[in-house]
């Protein structure tokens, strides 16, 4: 269906349902409950699982197929949300120009960069694409200060020239971003019982682009492109032999990349209509990173999973401080609560890095596949045994 | 003319830490053929082995001290530090004053060791193993010793100053010719550029004129032969790695005075020596001393006034713009050999 396999659509549907359902999902405790700070289904929170899910996919058609390691795709991302900043200030508060305009500007600029970038390969390519990353970070914090808002960044202001609607609201306000009237920060409350569940107008506009984000990453991953971006990857060199020239093929993926950061940049930019350069250091790209490798790069689902993994532990693990800790432990013998709060205490809260950094470690030494590797070998053992227990002896055939 | 000097001698400072950071990065990649981005961490861990021995010198306890009083008019409470104890007074504020400079006894030994612990626990598994994987993990492992550093010292840079003897400019100009204080720079940045010749020469006569620095040298060449000549060429370039670590760490020893450190100093020199690697080229010691020393000059001429009124932010991206023009008109880089890492 849709140009699917059936294997592909049913992870789509999987990924529909998930996306859809989340707020329900994400809030599995009570409120006010004990537990019920490890709820994750608020909508601020929500809206990065599904804006960094897309950022990563868009990583991982580059990375994943093709093998070039970009060390600089924050810059994209970057410019996708100065670019809807832009479009709010002098356009209108409505999200779809914006959103459409940050796309193009995003693909644009990585097709400058990825044309310069792609004519190396290998570490060189990282060194280059980092570098321009750096410069645009650079660039934006200094000089560009006039469009970019330099050190506070670009903010909308009461006096911005809206060509499409009011600069101020009537109470004199600064508009929110919206889609035709459906404002980005509006949210429904549902309560029922001792839960209560967040379904906001923004997360679900992000979840529809993530869905069809997912779905083109399938379609491209399927294509006969995606399988001549698999070659490259696998020996560049025996396939420029055959005679194939292929840069415009690593270059499209760069483009349709860094075009996905774009997207996830213009969406950050309309949830909050405000842009920084800190988006575009270093350590953001170095983020994405960690996200498509942690779930797994390659894989279709992981780099969602690794975005929402990262940005679930950022946000909750953090949370968790000495207090916690000890009123967790609390059943334990006194001094073996000081010392069992003592040995974790460094991993949790304001060390929730190392603890990033060490799963990260550990990953890349034994689970190159990331976290879909780790669950397939889970299951692949799980079926093994049963298949063992079902008809043992029979289950080796001969040589 | 003096101004021309004067930017000179700005770039020399930030031009041998790099240089000494990109020269251990280029002996591991030589070597061992690993991309290491925990290099950063390695010199961030030399500052703060400076640091520790600084605070470990002023440890102290009260004694009250009956000559005088405070405020109130009690006998006033004095910190003396244990060193006073141990040395006498004198050479216990000599030994305090003298602390960044006396780390790097302490600090040679550690970093060999840290060095050695990291290749045998974790880099030789990666040998075989793609480029891009021996990027990330050894970048995973700078996220862990960040982490940790910034468990045991806290977010804030530590200041740390140099030697009361080091304190203060040195006047350049009258030395060549020009008017007082026309050329003014600091003693301890010359002591540091001083040191990183030292240390650059140190290495370079190793490899050039030990028999061990002859069998690395083959190694690098060609390391299978080596080994069918049944040297044990994996042991040596452990120990290489161990002195790439230790280069590393000595650079940022001295480098605390310049630069109070913090837990992620590492990073933010990390990104800047890679791309002196490169530009020099990969697998060229010689390159990566020149390449430091030549960027960190050029960004000290891109910071003066002149420039930065007649190109806005060049002071900013200077050294990225000459990498990725080097990368595209010579891919090789200045001084690369041929066949390292071409593509």
């Amino acid at each position: 269906m849709l140009g699917l396999e059936k294997k592909d659509f049913r992870l789509l549907l999987v990924v529909i349902g998930l996306t859809l359902f989340a707020p329900i999902i994400l809030n599995p405790f009570p409120a006010g409950s004990e537990m019920a700070q490890f709820n994750a289904g608020y909508p601020d929170l929500m809206q990065r699982f599904v804006i960094f899910g897309i950022f990563a996919i868009g990583f991982n058609i580059l990375f994943g197929l093709t093998g070039y390691l970009s060390f600089g795709h924050a810059a994209f991302l970057g410019v996708g949300s100065y670019s809807a900043v832009w479009m709010f200030k002098l356009l209108s508060m409505n999200v779809l120009p914006a959103i459409i305009l940050s796309v193009i500007i995003a693909g644009l600029f990585s097709l400058v960069i990825g044309y310069i970038s792609l004519r190396r390969s290998g570490i060189y390519f990282s060194i280059l694409t980092l570098a321009f990353a750096q410069m645009s970070f650079a660039l934006a914090y200094s000089v560009l200060t006039p469009i970019t808002g330099g050190e506070t960044g670009l903010q909308l202001a009461l006096d911005d020239p809206r060509i499409l609607g009011a600069a101020q609201t009537a109470s004199g306000n600064i508009p929110v971003p919206a889609l035709f009237g459906l404002e980005m920060r509006a949210s429904y409350e549902l309560n029922i019982g001792a839960w209560s569940f967040t379904f906001n107008t923004g997360y679900y506009l992000a979840a529809v682009m993530l869905v069809l984000a997912f779905y083109l990453a399938i379609r491209i991953f399927r294509s006969p492109f995606g399988l001549m971006l698999r070659a490259i990857k696998s020996n560049q060199t025996r396939m420029s032999y055959t005679g194939l020239n292929s840069r415009p093929y690593t270059l499209a993926a760069f483009v349709i990349s860094g075009m996905y950061a774009g997207l996830a940049g213009g969406l950050m930019a309309s949830m909050d209509p405000l842009a920084g350069a800190e988006r575009m250091q270093w350590t953001a790209s170095g983020e994405v990173v960690l996200m498509t490798i942690l779930g797994g790069a390659g894989t279709l689902i992981g780099p969602v999973l690794g975005a929402g993994m990262i940005k679930y532990f950022e946000n909750i693990f953090s949370k968790i401080n000495g207090q916690v800790l000890h009123d967790w432990f609390g059943f334990l013998p006194g001094g073996l609560e000081d010392f069992v709060v003592t040995i974790i205490y460094p991993f949790v809260g304001k060390g929730w890095h190392l603890t990033l950094g060490i799963v990260f470690m550990l990953v890349v030494i034994y689970l190159p596949g990331g976290l879909v590797q780790g669950g397939q070998k889970i299951l692949a053992a799980l079926r093994r045994t049963k298949t063992d227990d079902a008809n043992p002896g029979a289950s080796k055939p001969a040589e | 003319m003096d101004q021309f000097i004067l930017q000179i001698l700005n770039g020399l400072d930030k031009g041998s830490a790099y240089a000494l950071i990109a020269l251990g990065l280029t002996l591991i990649f030589g070597t061992l053929g690993v991309v290491n981005f925990a290099h950063g961490a390695l010199f961030m861990l030399g500052s703060f082995c400076a640091v520790t021995l600084s605070k470990f010198l002023s440890l102290s306890h009260k004694i009250v001290d009956e000559t005088r009083t405070d405020f109130l008019g009690n006998p006033m409470e004095v910190d003396v530090p244990y060193v006073h104890d141990w040395f006498g007074v004198a050479a216990g504020d000599a030994i305090i004053d003298w602390a960044v400079p006396l780390s790097l006894i302490f600090a040679i030994p550690i970093m060999i060791g840290i060095g050695y612990v990291m290749e045998r626990g974790l880099i030789k598994h990666f040998y075989k193993r793609p480029h891009a994987d021996q990027i990330l993990v050894t970048f995973g492992l700078a996220i862990v010793i960040q982490e940790i550093v910034k468990y045991y010292y806290g977010a804030n840079p530590i200041p740390t100053p140099a030697p009361s003897a080091f304190k203060g400019s040195f006047d350049f100009g009258v030395l060549v010719g020009f008017d007082a204080n026309a050329i003014i720079y600091p003693y301890w940045r010359l002591v540091y550029f001083f040191f990183s010749l030292v240390i650059i020469g140190a290495v370079f006569a190793f490899l050039r004129f030990t028999t061990f620095g002859m069998v690395v040298r083959a190694g690098m060449a060609d390391r299978e032969t080596v080994g069918l000549l049944g040297i044990d060429i994996d042991k040596r370039f452990t120990i290489m790695f161990g002195i790439a670590a230790a280069v590393a760490g000595l650079a940022g020893v001295m480098y605390v005075p310049i630069n109070p450190p913090n837990y992620h100093m590492g990073m933010d020199f990390l990104v800047l020596s890679f791309v002196v690697v490169v530009v020099g080229g990969m697998g060229s010691l010689p390159g990566a001393v020149a390449a430091g020393f030549l960027l960190g000059i050029l960004e000290s001429f891109a910071s003066t006034s002149w420039a930065v009124s007649n190109l806005p932010g060049i002071n900013q991206v200077i050294i990225y713009l000459v990498a990725i023009i080097i990368l595209l008109t010579r891919p090789r880089g200045l001084m690369g050999r041929k066949g390292v890492m071409e593509e």
